[in-house]
Parts: C-alpha cells; sequence; structure tokens
C-alpha cells in the first residue's frame, strides 16, 4: 500500500508526461463529478456561489488540484517533504477528512479512464491509485 | 425498497445495453487483481496470476468476469428488490466463500472505471450518480446476509 517502487514513479512521470496539458480539463471534470456523484462532499464548498457542474469556481478549483498534483509529480521522491506546506493548509486551515481524499482519486481516475482509455491500462492504473493515495497520505501528515 | 427515479432506471438499463459483457466482465475482474493484488487470494485455483499480462490472458479470471457481470444483469432485471434477488448470492459469498465484503466496493470501482472507458462521454455525471447508487445497492444487498 505504502512504497512507490521505482517502477510506479516512471509509470506515473510517463503517464504525465501524455496527460498533464490536460490537467485543466481533467480537473474540472472529476470535481463535477465528484460534487454530483458525491453530494456529501459538497459541504466543503458552501462557500461557493455556484456549484452546478463546470462552474467557474469548480473550474478554478479543478486546476487548484490538478496543479497540486503535477507538483507532487516534481516531487515523487520525497512526497512528505515535498507536500509540506499543502499539508500544513489542509491540517490546519481546510481540515477535509482525509475519507475524502480518496472519493477525490477515484474521479480522477474515472475521467482518466474516459479521458486515455487506451493508456490507461490496468498498469497505469495502480501506478496512479499508489500515487494519489501517497499524496493523501503526505497531506494528510499534519493532521494529528 | 429502493426508490429508482425514471432517469435513473433509464441510466443502468442504458448502460447494460450498451456494454459488451465479454469485454466488460473479464476486464473489470482482471483489472481488480492487477489493482488490488491483495484480491487475488480468493482465486488461488486459477493458474497463473503472476503480472499483469498473465491476468489479463488467463481464462479462468475471463470466465469468472462473465460470471460475475451475470449477476449484475440479474440486478439490472430485479431493480426493484435486489435484496431479495440477491439472498441467496449472499449467503454463498459469505458462508461458502468468505469474501470480505470490502472487496465488493474494490470490485465496484474498477467496473466504474471500465464502463467509464467504453462509453467516454457518455458516462455524463449523472449516470455515474446513477450507477454509483445501482453499485451501493448490490453491495448492500450481497452484504445483507453476513453475520
Amino acid at each position: 500500500m505504502t512504497t512507490l517502487t521505482a517502477r510506479d514513479k516512471a509509470t506515473v512521470k510517463e503517464f504525465w508526461s501524455k496527460i498533464g496539458d490536460y490537467a485543466e480539463d481533467i480537473g474540472r471534470d472529476a470535481l463535477s463529478r465528484m460534487i454530483v456523484v458525491y453530494p456529501q462532499t459538497k459541504t466543503y464548498f458552501s462557500h461557493w456561489s455556484d456549484l452546478s457542474p463546470g462552474s467557474a469556481p469548480i473550474k478554478k478549483h479543478g486546476m487548484t488540484v490538478m496543479n497540486g498534483v503535477a507538483d507532487a509529480v516534481t516531487k515523487i521522491d520525497d512526497l512528505t517533504a515535498g507536500l509540506l506546506n499543502l499539508s500544513e493548509l489542509h491540517a490546519f486551515t481546510l481540515r477535509i477528512d482525509p475519507a475524502n481524499f480518496k472519493i477525490a482519486a477515484h474521479n480522477i481516475l474515472v475521467v482518466m479512464a474516459m479521458m486515455f482509455p487506451v493508456d490507461f491500462t490496468p498498469e497505469v492504473h495502480v501506478a496512479m491509485d499508489k500515487f494519489l493515495a501517497a499524496v493523501a497520505r503526505a497531506l494528510a501528515e499534519k493532521y494529528r | 425498497m429502493v426508490k429508482w427515479t425514471d432517469f435513473e432506471r433509464a441510466a443502468i438499463q442504458d448502460i447494460f445495453s450498451k456494454i459488451d459483457y465479454d469485454v466488460v466482465g473479464p476486464a473489470a475482474l482482471s483489472r481488480c487483481l492487477v489493482v488490488y493484488p491483495w484480491t487475488q487470494r480468493y482465486f488461488s485455483g486459477f493458474g497463473n496470476l503472476y503480472n499483469a499480462a498473465a491476468i489479463k490472458s488467463n481464462p479462468k479470471v475471463a470466465a469468472h468476469g462473465r460470471v460475475v457481470l451475470q449477476g449484475l444483469v440479474q440486478a439490472v432485471s430485479n431493480m426493484d428488490n435486489i435484496k431479495a434477488a440477491f439472498a441467496d448470492l449472499s449467503v454463498l459469498h459469505s458462508e461458502k466463500l468468505h469474501v470480505d465484503p470490502g472487496n465488493f466496493k474494490l470490485l465496484g470501482d474498477c467496473l466504474t472505471i471500465v464502463i467509464a472507458s467504453q462509453l467516454g462521454k457518455d458516462f455524463t455525471a449523472e449516470v455515474q450518480q446513477a450507477f454509483q447508487k445501482f453499485l451501493n445497492v448490490v453491495v448492500a444487498s450481497l452484504q445483507k446476509q453476513y453475520y
């Protein structure tokens, strides 16, 4: 569950090199889906004017999240150190229940499967799933 | 009793009319065995599961993937009482197969991903929501007879 192997890292980097340019689309679609399919996640966005799929706040925030993921890819060899600031943000300010990281990750994977059906093989899927789980762990590092 | 909206009913029927059962069942099960390798514990009699390529080409995995999908087709035919329709299946998974119900969610997530890749843009957020609700009902029904 825990450590990313050298092969995982290589797979993640290679897949990201193919899809990184679509980060904005992926983020917007994944976040829109999450809010529709898992409505309990809406509780974190009560301050947004518009929660409809593809809305401006969702598009902006999807980009924010995917920029974080892109950054994590470059820091894949030490996510805990690399994502320290984000971890403190999530722990002390945002305080998002970590269960939601899994939900967000699932929706990111669904969108990747839709947009890249050929490239998103089971091997890529497992590497990305492990990577997003590792990112989630790094984000939750400072929670308690 | 689960209440289905007209949209949800139509969306589920539509998914199951569009997907190729011979592709989706095997693809979902083999993906599950690759992405969550601990699920292989239930298939020790299936022969070579050593790597992703072996799993993908394993005929027993493919055959069983089709069995699982037929189970879901059963659920679609009994949408208004999946709990009753799956009572025996639930007993089977608990008493005979001893499957940890946590695994049902893992297979469900793989099914979602395979269907998403098959349907592409047709797998809208609303369709995904309907399908997730369907999966939740199926999983709860399969878990119902566990004690």
